[in-house]
């Protein structure tokens, strides 16, 4: 369409190159999505994601109110764990500290590292739900056949909205011996 | 432009094409690599719908009979990639490759070396796929989708996979920059922006769409091979990552990657409405305004696949809502297409009978689309067999008629030879009973509950599923019709085509002879009133 052949080359290879960088950079924006995400979960509680290191918060509860804690406990497939809550749940009021114990036993005759998962629900209630302290926030390492006792410390801010009486904290517990080895032939292993 | 200035093109100095095979593989010309498109894509549309034969074989009594389960869900995967990446996206690249040049007056493609690239990385691709169906464990039994963590547990298929989708991309990004680079540099000098056809409009923004968003299934699927290999934990739990950032990440790329096979069809039935109306295209700029509209909108709807997943209220608001804007440019299309015909001097020949046939059933799958989109009424079709009639309904009589529309409508260009016009009704009228008869009754199990993706069902659902069976086996057959009607024409057999092939139609294209000739427009047309459109 130009007169100039060369000119029109020379137009042809800079928008190409241009739409190259734009490919590029749209491979670049998938992972910067990962942040991305991180950081809504993060502020929102969206995926019921708590506080993954200890909170720091004053106690000072409030009697007038009563919350339902439920636990749920899950062990990941193919991880050769017994893990369970001690009580089923326990009523707490917010702003109070309380301990919860949750029980885990190696089935396996190796030793054996595991990490266990929070989540909470209703989502909107994860980012009031505050862990103190918590088994999750490391690694928990076992020998042959050996079982914990593992607390979770927590407060329920009396921020809760007015709406939220009962909330689910759910942990499942995953074999974390294959994050540690990054061999793939670890990872066939332990799904077998 | 006249056709002396035709043949004094043709007595220049042109050496045509290479013997045999090597003028395949090295080719530069864009109707050679067009040509190669569209027969690669009418092979893995045979390929992918014998696997969807299997899959209906398998659901037409309840029970297992032919296959099992673990086959079944390989069935289903590959069903989907292959008609996905290698069927409707190659065909309508095909297209464009034929068309583009030939209707924007350009001597070929911008890049015809990385035209030829982008063809020659497709056999690779598939033929990796394909082998996986070979290999320990099976080929990809997770859906198309790949959600981690059940895509983990693919065997050694796995990486095959993962690079295969990669090719694809590879191959689509390549497609599409060179589209938009002949666009926007080799139009005839009067073709300005508003006068291209509609054909050119769609795909121009449909390469947009392309190189927004495959690069990031690409991003996503590598992190699902470091995930497997590496030892990162982007999608795994127990790490820290989250396997539902996987489903926003892909559906980021999903969702416009649904109008990428649309956009090209609206395209075609827009050129092909206003011959056989004998009137110009109703509202040509809102058109270009409401494709362009619905590209937007594809970038933020993405998480209305996954309402499931449990999001807060506004999120679900948000989608819902922005989902159900899109039906605005979706509606102000139609209306455009029947305002077209309206009061126009119709006739029906094969193309046209298909470009209506994909406005009515398409708006079916559109109305579908409308009550997915609503949050909580989603809950209950999620993962049903009304999802399946949904996507089935635009896809199918959707971008699927779409193609075969516009195969009717530019073969005698390409060939120099008329299809054989009472094949191609039977072949329309066979598709259209047969391809209602397959999915319409997959709206009525959906709503009662029978989910997608399983070999076998409760017997409530038996007597639609056999009926979907017969009419999924009917249009089977029916297709191949469609390629007896193609090789027909390919071999010069049938009334030879005249250059204008149809009754007056508009746009540069029927301005060459027929057979179009290997080298057409080595100087720019040029463009005059009433040539295109405008």
């Amino acid at each position: 369409m130009k007169d100039n052949g060369s000119d029109n080359r020379k137009e042809t290879l800079q928008l190409a190159g241009r739409l190259v960088l734009m490919a590029c950079a749209m491979f670049g924006f998938g992972f910067l999505l990962v942040p991305l995400y991180d950081a809504f979960c993060e502020i929102t509680g969206f995926g019921g994601r708590t506080n993954q290191a200890a909170a720091v918060i004053e106690e000072r509860a409030d009697a007038s109110r009563e919350i339902r804690i439920e636990f749920v406990t899950t062990v990941n497939e193919y991880a050769p764990f017994e893990f369970e809550a001690q009580l089923p749940g326990m009523t707490v009021h917010p702003g109070g500290m309380y301990e919860a114990i949750f029980m885990a036993r190696n089935l396996a005759d190796r030793d054996m590292i595991a990490q266990a998962v929070p989540s909470v629900a209703p989502a909107q209630a994860a980012r009031y739900f505050k862990k103190l302290e918590c088994f999750c926030f490391s690694q928990q390492e076992f020998g042959p056949g050996e079982e914990k006792d593992m607390p979770v410390r927590f407060i329920v801010d009396s921020e809760l909205p007015d709406y939220i009486d009962t909330i689910t904290l759910s942990y499942t517990f995953f074999d974390t011996a294959r994050l540690s080895d990054n061999s793939s032939a670890a990872r066939h292993g332990s799904k077998q | 432009m006249t056709s002396a200035v035709i043949d004094a093109h043709l007595s220049e100095e042109h050496h045509g094409p290479a013997k045999g095979i090597r003028r395949w593989l090295y080719t530069t010309n864009h109707k050679d690599i067009g040509s190669m498109y569209l027969v690669f894509s009418l092979v893995m549309f045979l390929v992918g719908g014998s696997m969807a034969l299997v899959i209906r074989s398998e659901l037409f009594t309840p029970g297992l009979q032919f296959v099992d389960p673990a086959f079944f869900n390989q069935m289903t995967t590959m069903h989907a990639l292959i008609m996905v990446f290698g069927a409707v996206m190659p065909a309508f690249v095909g297209l464009a490759n034929w068309m583009v040049p030939l209707m924007i007056g350009a001597p070929d493609m911008a890049l015809p070396r990385m035209n030829n690239w982008s063809f020659w990385i497709l056999p690779v691709a598939f033929g990796m796929l394909g082998s996986t169906l070979f290999m320990d464990g099976g080929a990809p039994a997770s859906g198309w989708t790949m959600y981690p963590p059940l895509v983990l547990q693919t065997g050694d298929a796995f990486p095959f996979l993962i690079f295969s989708v990669h090719l694809m991309g590879l191959s689509s990004i390549m497609g599409a920059i060179n589209v938009i680079v002949t666009i926007i540099n080799m139009r005839a000098p009067d073709m300005t922006l508003l006068k291209m056809p509609m054909f050119v409009w769609t795909w121009l923004i449909t390469a947009y769409l392309l190189i927004a968003v495959m690069p990031v299934l690409a991003g996503a699927v590598t992190m699902l091979l470091t995930d497997q290999f590496f030892g990162t934990s982007f999608f795994l739990a127990a790490g820290g990552g989250d396997p539902v950032m996987f489903q926003h990440i892909f559906w980021f790329f999903g969702h416009p990657e649904v109008y990428i096979m649309i956009l090209p069809a609206f395209g075609v039935v827009s050129e092909i409405i206003p011959t056989f109306s004998r009137k110009p295209l109703f509202g040509h700029d809102s058109m270009v305004y409401a494709a362009s509209s619905i590209a937007f909108l594809s970038f933020i709807v993405w998480a209305h696949h996954m309402f499931t997943t449990g999001m807060p209220l506004t999120g679900q608001l948000f989608f819902m809502f922005a989902t159900m804007l899109i039906a605005v440019p979706t509606g102000v299309k139609v209306f455009n297409w029947v305002g077209t015909m309206w009061r126009g001097a119709m006739t029906f020949e094969t193309p046209m009978l298909f470009a209506l046939a994909f406005v009515v059933l398409f708006t079916i799958g559109g109305f579908s689309g409308l009550m997915l989109a609503i949050a909580p009424a989603d809950i209950q079709y999620h993962d049903s067999y009304f999802v399946v009639a949904h996507f089935h309904y635009v896809l199918v009589p959707g971008a699927v008629f779409g193609i075969m529309a516009g195969v009717y409508y530019w073969m005698p260009k390409w060939t120099g030879r008329m299809y054989d016009e009472r094949l191609g009704q039977i072949h329309f009228w066979l598709s259209t009973i047969f391809v209602n008869l397959t999915f319409f009754p997959m709206h009525f199990v959906g709503l009662a509950g029978m989910p997608r993706r399983i070999p076998d069902y409760s017997t409530q659902f038996a007597d639609f599923n056999s009926v979907a069976s017969i009419g999924a086996i009917g249009y089977g057959v029916s297709q191949l019709l469609f390629v007896y009607i193609v090789v027909k024409c390919v071999r010069r057999q049938g009334e030879t085509a005249t250059d204008m092939v149809w009754d007056h139609p508009k746009g540069l294209e029927w301005t060459v002879p027929s057979p179009a000739p290997y080298h057409t427009f080595d100087t720019p047309p040029r463009v005059t009133e009433g040539a295109t459109f405008h």
